[in-house]
C-alpha cells in the first residue's frame, strides 16, 4: 500500500487540472474553507465577534428604555447590532486581509498560482460572510427573545433581497479595500481602526440614520450598510416607515449600483496591484 | 513540447528604483540583472550560484512571472513570461527558503489542500497526491498538526509538497535549504534528485550560495555575480578548467604588515591567484599555482615575510576555486562586500 501511494507521485502520467470557471469555483471554496474552519477553531474571535456586538446592543437597549423610546427602537438596535458582526468582519478580515497575507508570505503564492485573484477574494468574502451570519443570528435570536422585539415583516422576499444586496455591496467594498489598504503602504491595522467607529455613527447602527440629517445620511450611503439597514428597518417595522431615509425600492436600486461599483472596483484595484507589484518589485512580497 | 529549452532568456535586465530618503549623489536605481542570457534544457537540474545580492532571486522572480524584466525577453516552458503569464503560471511552481506561507490555524493537510486547489487539482486527486507526498517526505505523522507547530525543517518539507504536488513542468527553488539543519537539507536534496530521476522531462532551476550543494546536485550551473552570468557549464567541466593549475591550501603564521616595496605574493613567479584570509590568529592562503614547482618560491617568500608554514594541503579544485577565478573573490568575501555596501 505504501509503495502504491508513492507511485502516484513517481508516475509519469500528467495530472489533470481544472480550467476556467471550474477552477474559479474550486478556488472560491478552497479559500472560503480556512475562513470557516479557522473561525470555528479560534475561540477568541468567536468571543470578539459575538459578545462584543452583543454588549453594545444591550447597552443601547437600556439607554433607549431609560428615555422611554418606542419599543420599535429596540428592534432597530438589535438589527444594527447584528449587522456590526458583518462590519467588523469586512473591516478586519476583508479589507485588512491582503495586508496580513503579504506579511504571512501568502500573497506571493496567491499571485504566483494560476488561481484568479478575484476568486480568492470572493472565497474570502463568502467564508467571512457565512461565519458572520451565524454571529448575527445569535445576536438577533438572543436579544429578540430577551427584550421581546416584535417584527412585523411586510415583504419577506424584498427583505431577503435587501439583505443579500447589502451583503454583496458590503463585501464588494471589503474586496476593493483589500487592495487599497495593501497599496496604501500603511499598517492595515491603523486604517481599519480609523474607519471602525465613524462608520458606526454615520451608518446608523443604533438609531435611524435619518436623524443625522438628510445630507450626512446621503453621504453615508456610500457605505452599503447605511442603505441596507435603513431598508431592512423599514421592512421589519412598517410602523416606523416615516423614519426611513428613502423608499425601499430606491434603496434596492442604489444597493445594486453600489455592488457593481465596488466589485468592479475590486477587480480593477487587484489588476493595478499586480501591475505595480510586478513593475516595482514590491507590494506583493513579504518585507524582510 | 518540441522546444527543447525549458527556460530561455535573452539579454534580461532588471533595474530597481531605490526608494526612501536619500542623500544627494546617492544612486536612485540599482541594476540587479545586467543582460542575462540563459538557456536551460528540458530535463536539466540547473543551478544558479552566487553571493548575496547577485541577482538570483530577481531572475527567479522574473521567470516565475512575479516581476517584469526592465528589458529583454524570457520564456518558460515555451511561453513568454510577460505576455503569456497565465500559461506560465499553470506550468511552474516555486519554493523559497525560509518561506512561511499558510494559515497558522490550518493543519498541514488542509493548507496543502487549499494550495493544490488553487492550481486546479481535483479534490480527490489533491488529497491522494498530498498523502503520497507526505509519505515520501516523511511528514505523514504530522499532517494533522497545525502549521504553526512545525519546526523549520518540517515546514520546508511542507513547502516542498506544495511545490511538487501540482505536477509542475518547471520548478524554481530559491535557496531551498536556507536555514535547514544538515539532515533536513539532505532530505530535501534527496527528494529533488529522486524527482528529477523519476521525471526526465521536467526541469528544475535552483539558486544557492552553497558551493557543495550546487556541486552535488546540478547537471549544469552558472555563476552569477553583480547581475551577470560569468560562466556556465557542468560542475565537472568548470573544475576541470582549472586542472592545468595546482591548488594548495596553506596555513601559515600571520604575515604581518604589507611590504612597502610591492613585494606581494601574487608577484612570486608561478603564482596565478591567491586569496588571503586571517582566521583565529593565523593566515590561510588559497593558492593557485601555474605549476606545482612554483611552491618552493612561495615558501621562500613566506620566510622573507617572517612567516612560517603550519600546514599545507594540495587539493582538487572546487567550485569555490572556480568562483575565485571568475569573480576574483571568495564567495563569503563577496557576501561581506555586499553587506558593507548596504
Ligand atoms: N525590491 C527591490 N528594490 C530595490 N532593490 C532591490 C529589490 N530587490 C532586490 N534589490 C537589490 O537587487 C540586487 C539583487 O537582489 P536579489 O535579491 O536578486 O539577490 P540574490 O542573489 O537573490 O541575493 P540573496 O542571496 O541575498 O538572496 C541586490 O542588490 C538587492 O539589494
Ligand atoms: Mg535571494
Amino acid at each position: 500500500m505504501a509503495a502504491l501511494e508513492k507511485d502516484i507521485i513517481r508516475s509519469q502520467e500528467r495530472v489533470k487540472k481544472l480550467h476556467g470557471f471550474a477552477l474559479f469555483w474550486a478556488v472560491v471554496w478552497a479559500r472560503a474553507y480556512p475562513r470557516i474552519i479557522g473561525a470555528l477553531r479560534q475561540k477568541s474571535w468567536l468571543f470578539f465577534e459575538t459578545v462584543f456586538p452583543l454588549m453594545g446592543v444591550i447597552g443601547y437597549i437600556y439607554v433607549y428604555r431609560s428615555v422611554n423610546a418606542p419599543q420599535e427602537y429596540i428592534g432597530f438596535v438589535v438589527l444594527g447590532g447584528a449587522m456590526t458582526a458583518f462590519w467588523l468582519n469586512v473591516l478586519w478580515s476583508m479589507a485588512s486581509q491582503l495586508y496580513w497575507d503579504k506579511e504571512d508570505g501568502n500573497l506571493e503564492i496567491y499571485v504566483l498560482c494560476p488561481a484568479p485573484m478575484m476568486a480568492i477574494l470572493i472565497g474570502m468574502a463568502i467564508g467571512g460572510m457565512l461565519m458572520s451570519a451565524t454571529r448575527a443570528a445569535v445576536i438577533i435570536i438572543v436579544c429578540s427573545l430577551a427584550f421581546g422585539v416584535v417584527y412585523n415583516v411586510g415583504s419577506i422576499p424584498l427583505l431577503i433581497a435587501v439583505f443579500l444586496l447589502t451583503m454583496t455591496a458590503l463585501y464588494g467594498m471589503g474586496m476593493m479595500f483589500a487592495s487599497v489598504f495593501l497599496a496604501s503602504g500603511r499598517e492595515a491595522w491603523h486604517l481599519a481602526n480609523l474607519m471602525q467607529e465613524p462608520i458606526y455613527l454615520v451608518s446608523g447602527f443604533y438609531f435611524p440614520v435619518k436623524a443625522l440629517g438628510a445630507l450626512v445620511a446621503t453621504a453615508a450611503s456610500i457605505v452599503p450598510l447605511t442603505l441596507g439597514m435603513d431598508g431592512m428597518r423599514q421592512l421589519l417595522f412598517p410602523s416606523e416607515q416615516a423614519t426611513g431615509l428613502m423608499p425601499v425600492e430606491l434603496e434596492v436600486v442604489l444597493l445594486i449600483l453600489l455592488g457593481v461599483l465596488f466589485i468592479g472596483g475590486a477587480y480593477f484595484a487587484l489588476r493595478k496591484l499586480e501591475q505595480i507589484g510586478r513593475r516595482e518589485g514590491r507590494l506583493i512580497e513579504r518585507r524582510r | 513540447m518540441s522546444n527543447p529549452l525549458a527556460i530561455e532568456t535573452q539579454d534580461v535586465r532588471r533595474i530597481y528604483k531605490i526608494r526612501g530618503p536619500k542623500t544627494k549623489g546617492e544612486p536612485t536605481t540599482r541594476v540587479a540583472l545586467d543582460g542575462v542570457d540563459l538557456q536551460v534544457k528540458r530535463g536539466e537540474l540547473f543551478g544558479l550560484l552566487g553571493p548575496n545580492g547577485a541577482g538570483k532571486t530577481t531572475l527567479i522572480k522574473i521567470l516565475a512571472t512575479l516581476l517584469l524584466p526592465s528589458s529583454g525577453t524570457a520564456r518558460v516552458d515555451g511561453f513568454d513570461v510577460v505576455r503569456d503569464t497565465e500559461e506560465v503560471k499553470r506550468r511552474i511552481s516555486m519554493v523559497s527558503g525560509g518561506e512561511t506561507s499558510g494559515y497558522g490555524l490550518l493543519t498541514v493537510e488542509e493548507s496543502l489542500w487549499m494550495f493544490a486547489r488553487f492550481y486546479g487539482l481535483e479534490n480527490k486527486v489533491a488529497k491522494d497526491r498530498i498523502a503520497a507526498m507526505a509519505q515520501i517526505m516523511g511528514l505523514e505523522e504530522r499532517m494533522r498538526a497545525k502549521i504553526s507547530d512545525l519546526s523549520t525543517g518540517l515546514r520546508q518539507k511542507m513547502n516542498f509538497i506544495r511545490g511538487f504536488v501540482t505536477d509542475p513542468n518547471v520548478v524554481f527553488l530559491d535557496e531551498p535549504t536556507l536555514g535547514l539543519d544538515v539532515q533536513a537539507a539532505r532530505d530535501v536534496r534527496g527528494f529533488v534528485r529522486q524527482w528529477m530521476d523519476d521525471h526526465p522531462d521536467r526541469t528544475l532551476l535552483l539558486t544557492t550560495h552553497y558551493m557543495a550543494e550546487a556541486d552535488e546536485m546540478c547537471d549544469r550551473l552558472a555563476i552569477i555575480d553583480s547581475g551577470k552570468l560569468l560562466v556556465c557549464d557542468t560542475p565537472a567541466n568548470l573544475k576541470r578548467s582549472l586542472q592545468t593549475e595546482a591548488v594548495f591550501n596553506l596555513k601559515v603564521a600571520p604575515l604581518g604588515a604589507k611590504p612597502k616595496d610591492g613585494d606581494l605574493l601574487e608577484a612570486v613567479p608561478g603564482v596565478s591567484r591567491v586569496n588571503v584570509a586571517d582566521v583565529n590568529g593565523h593566515t590561510e592562503l588559497a593558492l593557485t599555482l601555474r605549476a606545482e614547482d612554483a611552491l618552493p618560491e612561495v615558501l621562500a617568500y613566506l620566510t622573507r615575510r617572517g612567516s612560517s608554514l603550519i600546514a599545507l594541503e594540495k587539493r582538487e579544485p572546487t567550485l569555490e576555486d572556480v568562483f575565485i577565478k571568475v569573480t576574483g573573490r571568495r564567495l563569503d568575501q563577496a557576501a561581506d562586500a555586499e553587506k558593507a555596501a548596504e
